[in-house]
């Protein structure tokens, strides 16, 4: 093991948004990041029926020890990484607590019941108030606009990991993001991916 | 290529629970894989396959499990190592070869996978493989992490060798689709050599034919093998114990219960008083291992996903036991201590848990948790499942629904498994009305169709993929042709097994190892059954719709192949054929306009509906450009226009 050290063991991640928005692979990149690092990882995630338009999460222990379940006990996330604002809720009401941080996406993507108009979808102003009385601090950035200034939204995740990198919270460096694309995604797509790190890293104040 | 084949002995890596049984397959040198597509067991075959021409390996995905299970099989009667990979409801399709597998033997190790999926996460039931093991009366090892998962599989095909038998391997959703990580063992560099031996006597095991008869004589011979496995259970590194010496409550566990358990006994603090009984190895039970843990305790709590399997098993070896250990008292599924349906977590554990030790378990703060509640409730709208924006069978529902509501005869949909079978839901205009296995819409449908005898006079119409199509709808669709059944069969082709991740099925030019293969053409097939066949694009709603009208009027069998490549098939992920827009000055979404049609009925994601102009909008980053809305708006003020 490095020099990293966690601020809590195990350190507990979530990583939640909508099927199609890469919340998968973000899990992957920072499990493999972590990992190279020495830690203990394990991911849980929900795919498969989930990714056609419902809710995806993914739950992520790190440790300096022991391997831990790969489902979050309720109460129990440190950090919440929303690719989508409402998603963000739906987890701080499990899995939240006085003390959750969060990182949201701005973007909204309707669920399916508020385009037929059998629900609404809360204004911006107000989900983001919502976030912030239930957790002890959170960022809101909007990653999907910045993306498709890189030219696919996609790329939203990895800005939503370059902004986790920046808030501090855990040992997450450029180099160790850049060795883990360079190995899972080539070198022809490393340097767009280091563009999306960065521009998600210049959003957290 | 991937740390799976490349990855070095001693190298610590993160790996999906499926990549780790894969590279065990890898490391147990494992010549032939094959399965079916199912989630979440998908990705040991896909990964397989991906290196299977390095690692000198036959991968295939057969047409159906028990295709699957022969294929491998045949493998085994050749001396090779070999495994076949399903989920839980591939076991039920295999079950009738398996019957006779188990009878006849095996000769090189063959390993059975099921995956099951506690809870149903992308499943229509939540049976699980476990029962069949004792029903085929074979050895089932449950790993409990991933490590074990890679480790545990090499040693399932010493332990088939040793007894000449299937063993069965069986995973969890939490296992086969989490991650964790992974020290790397060697993989062997061998060139095994196949040849069937079959010139012996008839009950030579190695020498003879492959035959499940004579059937008493096999039968016992099999149970003499099961019981050889129990006694090398006794002594597998795969069952540990963890805590005091006298524990206040033993915690019997496996598979991916383990670590909701290690957790549960850490979240109830309970790390001196709480001893965790793995077990690797859950059918046979081993039973003086069994009996040594029963002696220190006479408090036991069984925990496992999803029916009480090890629990009855524990409780028929306790009674046997009972003058060597004394009377126990068993926590779990029959006291109601643990959930007998869904999916456990650490949480419902711990509960369980703490209730037997007279504590209290309140995972979340109180004041938070009605917070977080209501503000849940009123701000985060519940997100239903749908079809994707561009999805295919958004658009051949569409044209179904609306021909059935016109023809208004009460004619209704009998679905089958894939992304499709969501259409028993308003993303699919809540078509679908029966919904069963694979295959068994055009076989229900079948039935249906022969009672109008009876005076059913609605019609009849069933669902199926494409890759259902070939995995059982053939001998359903031969069956309402043979007895001049009245349906009409549409096949969604969206040209693969889309919901699985694309893999390769009979009607695809190209196999799982990416060769060229030869492609079966569905509309011949069907021609040459004797059904009466069309085609059409759904993107194409006019067409379609005059189509299946006319086939629905028509007699006795008709086929209609409803094809469209699926909007997440690499070919067409990302890539819009159309730039849509909307007209504002024409849409008439509200004022004595179609009142939101587009937005309130047909409900693609790509769709917004504008509060303040009171008109439809596209939404950029997720429309996908399939043009259908376009096609579908009354006043035609949604348009597309080619993108270049």
């Amino acid at each position: 093991m490095g020099t990293a050290t966690l601020t809590k063991d195990p350190y507990n991640l979530i990583i939640t948004g909508v099927g199609g928005q890469g919340n998968v692979l973000a899990s992957r990149v920072l499990g493999n990041l972590l990992s190279d690092k020495g830690f203990s990882i394990t991911i849980g995630e929900t795919f498969g029926a989930s990714q056609r338009g419902g809710s995806v999460m993914s739950h992520m222990r790190i440790s300096a020890g022991e391997s831990w379940s790969p489902q979050i006990p309720k109460g129990q996330a440190d950090m919440v990484v929303a690719l989508e604002p409402i998603e963000a809720l739906r987890v701080l009401h499990t899995y939240g607590h006085p003390g959750v941080k969060v990182i949201s996406n701005t973007r909204s993507i309707y669920p399916v019941g508020v385009i037929s108009g059998d629900s609404k979808y809360p204004s911006m102003d107000e989900l983001q108030k919502t976030i912030e009385g239930l957790t002890e601090q959170a960022w809101f950035i909007n990653a999907t606009d910045a993306a498709m200034e890189l030219g696919n939204p996609i790329f939203g995740n990895i800005m939503m990991v370059g902004a986790l990198a920046k808030t501090g919270v855990l040992p997450i460096d450029r180099d160790g993001f850049e060795k883990v694309m360079l190995r899972t995604m080539g070198e022809k797509k490393t340097p767009v991916n280091l563009k999306a790190f960065d521009m998600g890293a210049e959003m957290i104040n | 290529m991937s740390q799976l084949y490349e990855g070095k002995k001693g190298e610590k890596v993160l790996f999906m629970g499926n990549q780790a049984i894969a590279r065990g397959a890898l490391e147990a040198g494992v010549s032939v894989a094959a399965g079916y597509p199912g989630t979440p067991s998908s990705e040991i075959i896909e990964n397989l396959a991906d290196v299977s021409k390095d690692a000198n390996m036959y991968v295939e995905w057969s047409t159906n499990e028990k295709i699957a299970v022969e294929v491998a099989a045949a493998a085994s009667f050749a001396g090779l190592r070999s495994i076949c990979v399903m989920k839980q409801n591939g076991v039920n399709v295999a079950s009738d070869f398996l019957l006779h597998l188990v009878l006849s033997g095996t000769r090189g190790g063959m390993v059975l996978i099921p995956c099951d999926d506690p809870g149903a996460l992308s499943s229509i039931n939540e049976g699980e493989a476990r029962q069949f093991a004792r029903l085929l009366e074979i050895p089932l090892v449950e790993a409990g992490d991933f490590q074990e998962a890679k480790d545990m599989l090499k040693w399932a095909f010493e332990l088939s060798e040793e007894i000449q038998n299937l063993v069965m391997f069986r995973s969890v959703t939490r296992l086969s689709h989490a991650s964790g990580s992974v020290e790397l063992g060697e993989i062997p560099q061998t060139e095994p050599k196949a040849q069937f031996n079959y010139k012996g006597f008839i009950l030579d095991p190695v020498e003879g034919p492959v035959v499940s008869v004579p059937v008493e004589y096999r039968h016992g011979l099999q149970q003499e093998k099961l019981k050889k496995a129990e006694a090398l259970f006794e002594e597998s590194p795969f069952n540990t114990y963890a805590g005091p010496e006298n524990p206040e409550v033993l915690v019997i566990t496996s598979s991916g219960a383990t670590l909701y358990s290690r957790e549960a006994i850490h979240l109830c603090n309970a790390k001196d008083k709480v001893g965790l009984l793995k077990l690797g190895t859950t059918f046979p039970l081993p039973t003086k291992l069994i009996a040594k843990h029963l002696k220190t305790t006479d408090k036991i709590l069984v925990v496992e996903e999803v029916l009480p399997f090890m629990e009855e098993n524990l409780k028929v070896l306790a009674q046997e036991l009972a003058p060597e250990v004394g009377q126990k008292t068993f926590y779990g599924k029959r006291s109601g201590n643990i959930p007998q349906t869904g999916e456990l977590n650490p949480d419902l554990v711990a509960a369980a848990l703490a209730g037997i030790l007279g504590q209290t378990y309140a995972p979340q703060d109180q004041e938070y948790q009605t917070k977080a509640a209501q503000q849940a409730f009123f701000n985060a709208p519940v997100r239903d499942l749908t079809f994707c924006p561009g999805c295919p069978h958004r658009a051949s529902f569409w044209s179904i629904h609306n021909v059935l509501a016109a023809d208004n005869r009460d004619g209704f949909v009998c679905g089958d498994i894939g992304c499709y079978s969501m259409a028993f839901l308003p993303c699919g205009f809540s078509s679908l009305k029966t919904l069963h296995a694979m295959g068994s819409g055009t076989g229900v449908a079948s039935g249906f169709g022969k009672l109008g005898q009876f005076g059913l006079d609605q019609p009849v119409v069933s669902v199926c993929g494409d890759s259902t199509f070939f995995h059982s709808g053939m001998p359903a669709l031969v069956n309402a042709i043979h007895h001049k059944s009245d349906i009409t069969m549409v096949i969604l082709d969206n040209s693969g097994t889309g919901m699985t991740g694309f893999q390769s099925h009979p009607g695809l030019p190209v196999d799982a190892q990416g060769n060229e293969s030869p492609a079966l053409d569905i509309p011949t097939i069907c021609r040459a059954l004797g059904a009466t066949v069309e085609v059409c694009d759904p993107f194409y709603p006019h067409k379609t719709q005059q189509t299946f009208h006319k086939l629905l009027e028509m007699p006795g069998v008709k086929v209609l192949i409803m094809r469209q490549i699926c909007a997440l098939s690499p070919e067409k992920k990302g890539k819009k054929q159309y730039e849509m827009s909307v007209d504002e000055t024409i849409c008439m979404g509200e004022n004595c306009g179609c009142n939101k049609l587009c937005t309130r009925v047909f409900r693609c994601p790509g769709l917004r509906w504008d509060e303040e102009k009171k008109t439809a909008t596209i939404d950029e980053v997720i429309c996908a450009g399939c043009g259908m809305c376009a096609a579908i708006c009354p006043s035609g003020a949604i348009t597309r226009k080619e993108v270049a």
